[in-house]
């Protein structure tokens, strides 16, 4: 017995509770649990990711090209600025909630609940921000074909730029009515339709004999791709998406099977489909954290003011939604490294 | 709680400073892509990349420690919290890139075309 280290002299109770073997109290140690199992869930979300990527790392769409809106700016390409800014509101929303933390250690109440509440404004921009970013990449700019082997076809003029199926496609005088449910029985409807049909796409594509097809597939300076021939000389650049022949890119409209406009579960027009499932999810499950890390920080911010911490003689609750809120801050740098940056 | 707090809102700054400087060489290394680093390879992957992935890790590490307070903590704390996490994620990388890429592979080097 006389190897057991244990302190019983000392009067403190080692199994029956009330003291703390990693100097933090059981609140703030099951934040940290907490937080350990969340990031896993993230980190299985994001490996998700990376392996769906490196398994179509051929095609795979290119964030510079599909995130490039900025508020105000309409037509101007901005890749990655709007992003950006985002991510400095969310670091800043984390300053302001680590100042919070710290004025509660010196129990500076009104300095708690003024930091608490741009920690809050700061979350609700970020979630905003979110929601439109949301929109365009929902609503999309350019447009594209999926052709009958489910590729995604883009389009270009001679000078590899993109156009839009709106700068080309000839108005058909063909009727369609989407079916919607008041038309049908109560169970029938249909997919939203597209503002222009294939065959008007098709259509358009003959009448302009400049423009060229661009594929899902990355062009790479290997000797096969110098080699190929079905590739436009000239155009096609390092690490770009291959863009296609005259008289290939025929043959690829020829098979096109569905006009895809923007983004849904189902397809999308920069590319892989699994990109558009990923961004959701992913930006979505997060968004959703932010929006509940907002509703705590409300919560504990209603506390501050009633002086609920002050009766208390602590401030450690807001710690503890810190910690949480530093999180969502966190999953953010790796969100945003690897969808917009990698 | 056994660490003394006093205000650090000098370093609180610091910190901000340092993620705001690290997220704008990110932008402008992701507006430009200088071809010096994104068309050389370390490990199938390149070098661009690796910085934003060392870059990012560095954010991380900064938000954990000072953010978070992690550096007032335990050790024991400390270990349990993000030993776990690392050692997890890297398994679970390891795991799935490199399936990832053998799946790659199956299809590139396939008789079946499978997108047209």
């Amino acid at each position: 017995m006389g190897a057991t280290v244990t302190n019983t002299n000392t009067g403190e109770k080692i199994w029956g509770g009330g003291n703390e073997p990693m100097g933090a109290n059981y609140g703030k140690l099951m934040m940290w649990f907490f937080i350990v199992s969340d990031a896993l869930t993230f980190s299985g979300f994001l490996a998700a990711y990376g392996f769906s990527r490196f398994k179509f790392i051929d095609n795979w769409p290119i964030a510079d090209e599909v995130f490039t809106h900025f508020p105000f700016l309409h037509g101007v390409e901005a890749p990655m600025y709007y992003v950006a800014l985002m991510t400095f509101i969310l670091i800043f929303s984390s300053v302001t909630m680590v100042l919070a933390v710290d004025a509660g250690h010196q129990m500076k109440q009104k300095a708690v609940a003024i930091y608490m509440l741009l920690t809050i404004f700061g979350g609700m921009i970020f979630v905003g921000s979110q929601a439109w970013e949301w929109k365009n990449f929902i609503k999309g700019e350019y447009g594209a074909i999926e052709t009958k082997g489910g590729s995604i076809i883009q389009f270009v003029n001679n000078k590899g730029e993109r156009v839009k199926l709106e700068d080309f496609a000839v108005q058909l005088p063909e009727e369609r009515e989407q079916l919607k449910r008041s038309n049908g029985r109560w169970f029938m409807s249909e997919e939203t339709l597209p503002t222009y049909s294939v065959a008007e796409v098709q259509a358009g594509f003959k009448a302009h004999p400049e423009m060229l097809v661009r594929t899902e597939k990355i062009y790479r300076d290997t000797k096969e791709d110098i080699a190929n021939t079905k590739l436009q000389p000239g155009l096609n650049k390092n690490k770009h998406r291959e863009i296609l022949t005259r008289a290939e890119s025929d043959i690829m409209v020829s098979n096109a099977h569905i006009v895809v406009e923007g983004a849904n579960l189902k397809r999308n027009e920069y590319g892989s489909k699994l990109f558009a499932d990923f961004f959701f999810f992913i930006t979505g499950f997060h968004g959703f954290h932010v929006f509940s890390g907002v509703i705590i920080n409300i919560i504990i911010f209603l506390n501050v003011i009633l002086g609920t911490y002050e009766k208390r003689k602590n401030y450690e609750m807001v710690e503890k939604v810190g910690l949480y809120w530093h999180f969502v801050d966190l999953v953010w740098v790796f969100v945003f490294t690897f969808f917009y940056l990698v | 709680m056994s660490h003394e707090h006093v205000s650090n809102t000098r370093r609180i700054w610091l910190v901000f400073a340092l993620l705001s400087v690290v997220t704008t060489v990110e932008v402008y290394l992701g507006i430009t892509r200088p071809g010096f680093l994104f068309m050389h390879n370390f490990l199938s992957m390149n070098l661009l990349n690796w910085v934003f992935i060392i870059l990012t890790v560095y954010k991380a590490y900064y938000i954990v420690w000072a953010f978070m307070h992690m550096e007032g903590e335990k050790a024991s704390l400390r270990w349990a919290v993000v030993g776990t996490v690392i050692f997890l994620l890297l398994y679970l990388l390891f795991i799935l890139l490199v399936e990832a890429d053998y799946v790659y592979e199956v299809f590139k080097n396939a008789t079946i075309k499978w997108n047209f």
